[in-house]
C-alpha cells in the first residue's frame, strides 16, 4: 500500500473514530451525569431519599455494565434502526456507544460524589440550602476535578469500544486495523493504527489531567 | 384622627421578649434505629439557653452533645419533647420553615467544612448565594466579615492555602454571613492547637460582645467552657447531669462526671506520688492532707500566710493552681500539716472563721 493511500485511510478512520467518540461521549455523559448524581444522593437518609428507585436504577446500570459491548451492539439493532433509520454505518454505531457510556459514566460520577465529605453537605443544610442548591453549589462544584477525570476515562474507554463497532460497519481506526491489518495481512497498517490510537489516548488523558488539575484546589500550597 | 400610641404598647412586650430564653429544650429525647437496634442518644433533656450569653455543653464523646446541638437547627429531629428556638418550635416546621430558621442560625464545625473549590471569599458568600442575594449585595457583606475575623488579606486564598485557625475564621465569617441571632459551635476548636484555640475563643467572645449574638457551643474540653462560657450544662449518657453558671458548676461540682471532667483541667487532681501513699485513717505521727479552695471573697485575701501563722509553721504546700473561670479567680491548694488534735482544732477554727472551703483528702505518713 502506498504511503498516500495509507495516510488517506488512517485520516478517514481517525475522523470516524473522533466523530463516534465525541458524539456518544457527549450525549452519554450528559445523560449519565444526572443518573450518577441520583445514584449518589437517593439512598436512605440522603438528599433525595428514594431507596427503591435507587436500587432499581442500580440494577439496570449493573445489567448494562455487565453486558459485553459487542453483544450490546447486536442486541439493540432494532432500537438503533428505530432511532437512526439504519443499523449500519458510523451514525448507527453511535447509538450502542452512547448506551454503553451512560451507565459507565454514571457509576464514575456516583463514586466521585460519594467521595465528598458528608460534613460539606451538613454545612450546606445548616445554611438553609435546598437539596438542589446542595447538588449544584456543593456536590458538582466539589466533585468537578473527579468528574473531569471520570469523563477522560470514559472517552479513553470509548476509543477502545469504538474499535468494536466495525461489526456493524461503523468504521473507525479499530475497523481499519482489523480489515486491513489482520484480514489482509498488512502489518504496517496494523502498526500505524495502533500508533495513532496510542497517541490519541495519550492526548486525551493529558488534556483531561491538566483540566482536572486546574480545577482541583485541594492541594495548593501558599 | 388620633393614632394610638403604638410605641408605648410594644415596648413592654419587647422587653419581655429580650428576657425570654433563646433556646428551650423541654423533655427532649432522641432515639436512633428501631426495635432491638434502637439507641437512645438523648433522654429527657430540659435546658434553657439565655439570650446574648455564651452557653457551653460539655460531655465526653458519645454523650449525645452532637445530637443535642443538631436539634436546634433541625439537622436532627427530636423523637419526643420540644425544642423552641426564639419562640419557634423546631419540630413543627416544614422544610421551607426549617430553611428559614437555618438562615437565622449560624453553625461552625470541628473540621471547618469549607468548600475546597471556593476561595475564602466565595466560601463566606455561599450562604448569601443560597439566600438568593445578588452579587453586589454579597460583595458588600463578605468584605467586612473577612475583616472582622482578621482575614481581610486572605479573601482570594483557597482553604488548602490556609492554616487550621484561618480556616475556622473563614467558617465563623461564613456562619455570620446571614446575620444570625444564634451561633452553634460544634467542637469548633477541637482540631486546633492550644494557642490557636485561644485565639478562636477570643474571637467568639468578641463577636458575642460586639454583635450581641447568642452562642451555644459543645465541646469535650473544659478549658473551652472555662474560658468563654458564662453558663454550662454537663451531659452524660444522654442526660443533663448538672447545669448552671459556669463558675458555680466548676467550683462546686455536684456530679461525678463533672468532677472527672474537671480534674484534668483544674489543679484538683493529686500528683501520683501523693495519691499512692494516701490513707483513709490516721496513725500516730501522720500528717493530714487538706485541699483548700479559694474563690469569691477568699480569693483576694492572704489566707495561706495566715494559715501558716495560725497553725504554727509546719504547713507543707504540695500542689496547687490558680485559674480564671468565666472571668473570676479560682484557686486550689493542697496542704499537709501534723494530724495532732491541737493543730487540727486550730486549723478548723481558722477555716470556720474565714469561710475557706476545705476538703480532707486523707492522711500520709
Amino acid at each position: 500500500m502506498s504511503p498516500e493511500m495509507l495516510f488517506g485511510l488512517l485520516w478517514k478512520s481517525l475522523l470516524q473514530t473522533l466523530h463516534m467518540v465525541a458524539v456518544s461521549g457527549l450525549i452519554g455523559s450528559l445523560i449519565g451525569l444526572p443518573i450518577g448524581v441520583f445514584l449518589a444522593t437517593s439512598g436512605k437518609g440522603e438528599l433525595f431519599p428514594a431507596p427503591k428507585l435507587n436500587y432499581a436504577i442500580g440494577l439496570i446500570v449493573n445489567a448494562a455494565r455487565s453486558t459485553p459491548f459487542i453483544i450490546l451492539v447486536v442486541a439493540i439493532i432494532p432500537f438503533t434502526r428505530l432511532l437512526t433509520g439504519t443499523s449500519i454505518g458510523t451514525t448507527a454505531a453511535i447509538v450502542p456507544l452512547t448506551i454503553a457510556t451512560i451507565p459507565f459514566f454514571a457509576r464514575l460520577v456516583e463514586a466521585a460524589i460519594r467521595e465528598i465529605d458528608k460534613g460539606l453537605i451538613e454545612a450546606a443544610r445548616a445554611m438553609g440550602a435546598t437539596p438542589m442548591q446542595i447538588v449544584f453549589k456543593v456536590l458538582l462544584a466539589e466533585a468537578r476535578p473527579a468528574i473531569l477525570l471520570a469523563f477522560t476515562m470514559t472517552i479513553v474507554s470509548l476509543i477502545g469500544y469504538s474499535a468494536m463497532v466495525g461489526a456493524v460497519g461503523g468504521g473507525g481506526l479499530g475497523d481499519l486495523g482489523i480489515r486491513y491489518g489482520y484480514q489482509r495481512f498488512m502489518p504496517d497498517v496494523m502498526l500505524a493504527v495502533v500508533i495513532v490510537l496510542i497517541v490519541l489516548v495519550q492526548l486525551v488523558q493529558s488534556a483531561g489531567d491538566a483540566l482536572a488539575r486546574r480545577f482541583d484546589k485541594r492541594n495548593r500550597k501558599s | 384622627m388620633i393614632l394610638p400610641p403604638v410605641a408605648a404598647e410594644t415596648a413592654p412586650h419587647e422587653r419581655a421578649e429580650a428576657a425570654a430564653p433563646m433556646i428551650t429544650f423541654e423533655g427532649v429525647s432522641k432515639r436512633f434505629g428501631e426495635g432491638t437496634e434502637a439507641f437512645t442518644a438523648l433522654d429527657g433533656i430540659d435546658m434553657t439557653v439565655n439570650r446574648g450569653a455564651i452557653t457551653g455543653i460539655i460531655g465526653r464523646s458519645g454523650a449525645g452533645k452532637s445530637t443535642l446541638i443538631r436539634l436546634v437547627n433541625g439537622l436532627e429531629k427530636a423523637t419526643s419533647g420540644q425544642v423552641v428556638v426564639d419562640g419557634t418550635e423546631v419540630g413543627g416546621l416544614n422544610d421551607a420553615g426549617l430553611r428559614g430558621l437555618r438562615r437565622e442560625v449560624g453553625m461552625i464545625f470541628q473540621h471547618f467544612n469549607l468548600l475546597s473549590s471556593r476561595t475564602a471569599f466565595d466560601n463566606v458568600a455561599l450562604p448569601l448565594e443560597i439566600a438568593g442575594l445578588d452579587r453586589k449585595a454579597i460583595r458588600a457583606k463578605v468584605g467586612p466579615l473577612l475583616d472582622l475575623v482578621g482575614l481581610g488579606d486572605k479573601a482570594m486564598r483557597y482553604p488548602s492555602e490556609l492554616s487550621g485557625g484561618q480556616k475556622q475564621r473563614v467558617g465563623i465569617a461564613r456562619a455570620l454571613a446571614t446575620s444570625p441571632k444564634l451561633l452553634l459551635s460544634d467542637e469548633a476548636t477541637s482540631a486546633l492547637d492550644p494557642e490557636t484555640t485561644r485565639s478562636i475563643l477570643a474571637l467568639l467572645k468578641q463577636i458575642n460582645a460586639e454583635l450581641g449574638l447568642t452562642v451555644l457551643l459543645i465541646t469535650h474540653e473544659m478549658e473551652v467552657v472555662k474560658t468563654i462560657a458564662s453558663h454550662v450544662a454537663v451531659i452524660d449518657k444522654g442526660r443533663i447531669v448538672e447545669q448552671g453558671p459556669t463558675f458555680d458548676v466548676f467550683t462546686a461540682p455536684q456530679h461525678e462526671t463533672t468532677r472527672i471532667l474537671l480534674s484534668s483541667t483544674l489543679g484538683t487532681s493529686l500528683p501520683e506520688w501523693l495519691r499512692s501513699g494516701l490513707k483513709a485513717e490516721p496513725a500516730a505521727g501522720d500528717r493530714i492532707l487538706v485541699r483548700l479552695t479559694f474563690f469569691g471573697a477568699t480569693a483576694f485575701q492572704p489566707l495561706t500566710a495566715r494559715l501558716v501563722t495560725e497553725i504554727g509553721g509546719d504547713v507543707n504546700i504540695l500542689a496547687g493552681a490558680i485559674e480564671e473561670i468565666a472571668g473570676e479567680p479560682f484557686g486550689t491548694l493542697v496542704v499537709s500539716y501534723p494530724a495532732t488534735p491541737e493543730i487540727l482544732d486550730r486549723a478548723n477554727r481558722f477555716y470556720a472563721e474565714t469561710g475557706l472551703s476545705t476538703e480532707v483528702l486523707g492522711y500520709v505518713a
